[in-house]
């Protein structure tokens, strides 16, 4: 037998993992996800097609606007700050100086302990009633008293809570600024430019790939955020509906509520939105990423 | 001016160029080192409350406790009506499962696609990629009503099942990436030899996969064993918890449990991944730096 043959016949055994979770474990829920979110579906009795209903009942419902609200806000500020953070100290750190490893570890400890429960339970109790934060703040003479309670301070809890793990997108980074040529830098100098121009006409272009990289991991990451509002908020989503994260959302209509049609529909929205939100970055990308000069 | 003048100026303006260098250096670490106080001061009051009685946490904010007690690891260990010991030798099954479910399936992928020669290789490897950015709140819906009417909800099938069938994308790109820098000269001379694509698999590229393999087994340990939106779905009786829906039910039964307690447990559930930090921090860096995992 010739030898692609041979690999041809190889690889459909090799991929019998991969077939069997792409058929069973995503094309065919993704398909009967579609179907039920234009369905009337409480997981006892069988789906009863109900047409664009559950679409016409977001529109009216109260919490899906105040979910949307939230889960934008928090994108739309956390993301800027904490990618912000990273850059900054990337750049910091990134300039030959030693125990750079320390800072770098340091550094990205909290992006491994972020998404715990463990450290959600911990920024309960810092923003908490007479926490680590009301404490400090009054010895300055501001009682807020707890943040969690507060439905104009508790999304900031957690948007902080994202900022705090900057670290991976910053570890990113660092790997980034090494792979810029240093005879850029020299061919640089040569020309006069100085520091700050070197900054603007060489390492901010030559970063810019790998900022769009992050923006585009971290945007998806944070639409999707569920364990720190759920334990932060003690599922409720609450206070006032501050911290009802999409996902925690969904999970209440799916998984408390069970009403499967309609938590179907609000998680296609959900897809709908990262995949617009994600092709909008694609297409400005455009304008502002630097890939080399062709 | 003679040489050795001009030579002696340039070494005295070397050397205040070192020494103003020196100082700004120290300047930098004075600031890095008060910025990692501030980024890990949580986690640090952490460890500090949860050596402390529980009338002293909220009291003192200071991280040197004015007295030390065991007492919140002792309690906490048992405050759920079954020890914690259950819930982390739950946990450990998980993990262990789904890193070997990982390993198994995502490197017979990854192999398939980076290496053999078939019809759709490039079709496939594009499904592949495309399902990384896939949100699996979409999926997850009728995923759990699938496996509860195959009645396998409260078992760990769910968890595990998806494992084994290469759906953590991630991983399958991360070994795709890995296997083409491996030079095709040594698929040739074991083919040459007489080996097949699955003797070549096994004894040619699966030894010198090895960092792909041991980044696959840290991040699915981490994101595993920090995993809780799954393991709520479907864990639905209190022996099959795993730690963190454990940590979360503690903290709906806060008012009975001290804060104490709480941060002992959270605590506690942290080390396991601080340790495989401790012990893994280089290739985990390297592995976010080369593929953007968090």
């Amino acid at each position: 037998m010739s030898r692609p043959h041979r690999q041809g016949a190889a690889a459909h055994v090799f991929l019998i993992p991969w077939w069997l979770g792409l058929v069973l474990v995503t094309a065919v829920p993704m398909l009967a996800s579609l179907y039920l979110a234009f369905t009337d579906y409480n997981i006892l009795s069988t789906p009863e097609f109900n047409g664009l209903a559950n679409f016409e009942r977001m529109f009216q419902d109260g919490y899906f606007w105040a979910a949307v609200r939230v889960t934008l806000v928090y994108v739309a500020i956390s993301i800027p700050l904490q990618l912000g953070f990273a850059l900054l100290l990337a750049l910091i750190l990134d300039r030959g100086l030693r125990g750079l490893a320390f800072y770098r570890s340091a550094f990205y400890l909290p992006s491994l302990l972020g998404t715990s429960v463990a450290v959600a339970i911990l920024w309960r109790q810092i923003f908490g009633d007479d926490g680590l934060v009301d404490r400090a703040l009054s010895v300055f003479g501001l009682e807020l008293g707890s943040w969690l309670q507060n439905p104009s301070l508790s999304l900031s809890t957690l948007i902080v809570l994202n900022v705090w793990t900057f670290g991976s997108p910053m570890v990113i980074f660092l790997a980034g600024l090494r792979q810029i040529p240093e005879e850029l830098y020299e061919a640089a100098k040569v020309d006069g430019a100085g520091v700050v121009r070197q900054f603007t006409r060489v390492t901010i272009p030559l970063l810019t790939p790998i900022i769009f990289f992050n923006l585009i991991l971290q945007t998806i990451g944070a639409f999707q955020t569920f364990t720190q509002a759920h334990v932060v908020s003690g599922g409720t989503g609450g206070p006032a509906n501050s911290t009802l994260f999409y996902t925690l959302y969904i999970y209440q209509q799916g998984f408390t509520n069970f009403d499967m049609g309609y938590a179907s529909a609000l998680a296609w929205v959900l897809m709908a939105a990262i995949g617009l939100v994600t092709a909008v970055h694609f297409v400005l990308s455009k304008y502002w990423v630097f890939y080399g000069d062709d | 001016m003679t040489s050795a003048t001009a030579a002696s100026l340039r070494a005295r303006s070397e050397s205040a160029g070192r020494r103003a260098r020196g100082r700004r250096d120290l300047f930098r670490h004075l600031a890095l080192g008060a910025f990692v106080l501030l980024m890990l001061y949580p986690l640090i009051w952490m460890i500090v409350s949860a050596l402390k009685p529980d009338h002293l946490i909220l009291t003192e904010t200071g991280l040197i406790p004015s007295e030390i007690t065991f007492d919140n690891f002792a309690e906490g260990w048992n405050a759920l009506n079954r020890p914690f010991t259950v819930f982390f030798l739950n946990s450990l099954l998980v993990t262990v499962g789904s890193i070997a479910g990982n390993l198994f399936s995502c490197a017979l992928t990854a192999f398939a696609l980076a290496r053999l020669e078939f019809r759709m290789r490039r079709v496939y490897l594009g499904i592949t990629l495309a399902s990384v950015m896939l949100p699996m709140h979409v999926l997850v819906i009728p995923q759990y009503i699938f496996f509860s009417q195959l009645d396998l909800v409260n078992t760990y099938y769910p968890l595990l099942i998806p494992k084994f069938l290469a759906t953590d994308a991630f991983f399958v790109y991360l070994m795709v990436q890995f296997i083409r820098t491996i030079p095709r000269d040594l698929d040739r001379a074991a083919w040459i030899d007489g080996a097949g694509p699955f003797r070549t698999f096994w004894y040619v590229i699966l030894p010198l996969m090895r960092p792909a393999l041991v980044t696959t087994t840290i991040f699915t340990f981490i994101w595993t064993w920090n995993d809780f939106f799954v393991p709520l779905i479907y864990l639905t009786s209190p022996k099959m918890f795993t730690v963190p829906v454990a940590l979360n039910s503690m903290v709906d039964s806060e008012s009975q449990s001290g804060v104490g307690m709480l941060f002992a447990m959270s605590l506690v559930s942290l080390l396991p991944v601080l340790i495989f930090f401790a012990v893994a921090q280089k290739q985990l860096i390297r592995g976010i730096a080369t593929t953007g995992l968090k």
